[in-house]
């Protein structure tokens, strides 16, 4: 990828014995401590085409997410709910390492880890987005953009989703002679609850929360938990080719719930 | 019945502006922190960012030209950008507009400068309004020119059209679809040179003229908007000590 591959290897190992001897210090390169997460912001309402939209900031990874409601035929063994389609395009403005075509692994892999927080914790009640039980019902598209990326997209695109489908407006679509007539008004969706992922690696044998770009080449493990308000856990995802242990796992979760919290608050903030 | 909608008797537009008035404009220089350079425009309701890396090594390989550079352009709308959600992989329209605009920027740029290199030019729709293309080019040489590229004259972009006997400056997106002529025209506005023209219309050979020399002169107002632009992120704190003197 890069133009002298040979001269980049050695530069991330002298980078990654630095950091590992930073964190043996128990400091991160960038200043914070091991549970801390950069400057966080959201910007809401910035698309007015969509019926609601998100720009999240998190230190400089930006993500934009938009919502987009139709209506169409619901899912197969799902036919007395509404759709819920998630995507997220890591777009090649985000940095020299991406290439324009269609989503890679780590692309899709990000979609549905969001995907799954937001599903299982049936933040939306799409029982309450039927028209015609097992004929019509409400779609709704959730779209995510990355325009800059410095680590940590999973947890900045969950907030982007989770602040652009609260402050959202569905349109209110109508059955009239069998025929869907979009009445012009609009309400605010069935939301239930509030889903919000926490990232951390481990390098070595510290766990650091939200990790920037440079933390994540040198990571051996990631890990990713979505809790719902009530503190419950609603997914999980292990990433990367090392491990965890059974400890760090359960302390993990523990990080996740508290943090979680934390982060819920501040984006129940903007409304 | 058309005309009524898109234009009222006191000659004003669907959207409150008169024949020779551009929708409201503003640019941002260095929004993308991981580009080399970068650019965001709103040009009345499109709302488009852009990115520039380069120039860097060609993948593939065998694309690399001995004696000068490879522009490449992409141009993308996000799937929220539209009123009906659009699908994002790359249209028809997509792949045209792109070529379009690569082949806009090009001359601008002095490309012989980086012989065996490339640049790449993302420019990403967030929000579409009619005439993103030419909002496109104009945030895309401004980011060039913040990517420290060089080129011989900045791109400035604009469109004209005909709402039936009336040729207008700037269509918009009711315009361009119940309107009679788009003209989308790319300028150097120091070179004096036309490096994007497209028609989609009926216009008289008079007409047609008219239409061109109104989108020349709304590139010019636009390279008036860029400069400024750039200005401010290189010379933002000496045009303030100006002012205060």
């Amino acid at each position: 990828m890069s133009s002298s591959k040979r001269s980049t290897v050695i530069v991330e190992q002298l980078r990654k014995q630095q950091m590992l001897e930073a964190l043996s210090r128990g400091k991160r390169l960038d200043g914070r401590d091991f549970e801390s997460y950069r400057n966080f912001e959201i910007e809401i309402g910035i698309i007015d085409k969509a019926s609601g939209s998100a720009k999240v900031k998190l230190g400089n990874t930006e993500v934009i997410a938009g919502v987009k409601v139709e209506t169409g035929e619901p899912f197969e063994g799902l036919e007395n709910k509404g759709a819920l389609i998630m995507s997220a395009e890591v777009l090649p403005t985000a940095s020299p390492h991406v290439e324009p075509g269609p989503p890679d692994e780590d692309a899709i892999e990000l979609s549905r880890v969001v995907d799954r927080g937001i599903r299982e914790s049936e933040m939306l009640d799409l029982g309450k987005l039927v028209l015609i039980p097992g004929k019509i019902v409400y779609t709704v598209f959730v779209d995510c953009s990355i325009i800059n990326s410095d680590g940590n997209l999973l947890d900045a695109t969950s907030y982007a989703v989770v602040a652009a489908l609260l402050t959202s407006k569905f349109p209110i679509y109508e059955i009239k002679d069998e025929q869907v007539v979009d009445t012009g008004k609009t309400m605010p969706p069935p939301i239930t609850t509030m889903p919000v992922s926490i990232t951390a690696v481990r390098i070595g044998e510290s766990v650091l929360l939200d990790p920037t770009t440079e933390e994540e080449a040198c990571m051996d493990a990631r890990i990713t938990m979505t809790t719902q308000s009530d503190g419950n856990i609603v997914a999980v995802q292990k990433g990367f080719t090392g491990p965890f242990s059974v400890n760090q796992i359960v302390q993990f979760s523990e990080i996740a719930r508290i943090k979680g919290e934390e982060m819920r608050s501040k984006i129940k903030e903007l409304n | 019945m058309k005309e009524l909608a898109l234009m009222d008797e006191n000659g004003k537009r669907s959207d409150g502006r008169g024949i020779d008035e551009l929708r409201s404009i503003k640019i941002t220089v260095g929004v993308v922190k991981n580009a080399d350079g970068s650019a965001y425009i709103e040009f009345g309701k499109n709302k488009i960012i852009v990115a520039v890396y380069g120039p860097r090594e060609v993948h593939p390989k065998h694309m690399a030209l001995p004696d000068r550079c490879v522009l490449r352009c992409r141009y993308h709308m996000s799937p929220f950008s539209t009123d009906t959600r659009k699908n994002p992989a790359p249209s028809r329209r997509e792949v045209e507009i792109s070529k379009v605009m690569r082949e806009s920027l090009e001359p601008s740029l002095i490309l012989s400068d980086y012989p065996r290199a490339v640049i790449d030019v993302f420019v990403e729709v967030l929000q579409a309004d009619g005439g993103s293309r030419c909002a496109g080019i104009n945030a895309a040489s401004v980011a060039l020119a913040d990517a420290g590229i060089n080129m011989r004259d900045l791109v400035s972009a604009c469109a004209a059209g005909r709402l039936s006997d009336n040729i207008v400056l700037d269509i918009n997106d009711l315009e361009d679809k119940e309107g009679d002529a788009d003209m989308p025209v790319a300028y150097l506005p120091n070179l004096e040179q036309v490096t994007l023209l497209q028609l989609d219309g009926k216009l008289t050979t008079a007409q047609f003229s008219e239409c061109l020399e109104k989108a020349i002169s709304g590139c010019k107002s636009v390279y008036e908007i860029q400069k400024e632009a750039l200005m401010k992120k290189y010379f933002g704190n000496e045009m303030e000590l100006k002012e205060e003197a």
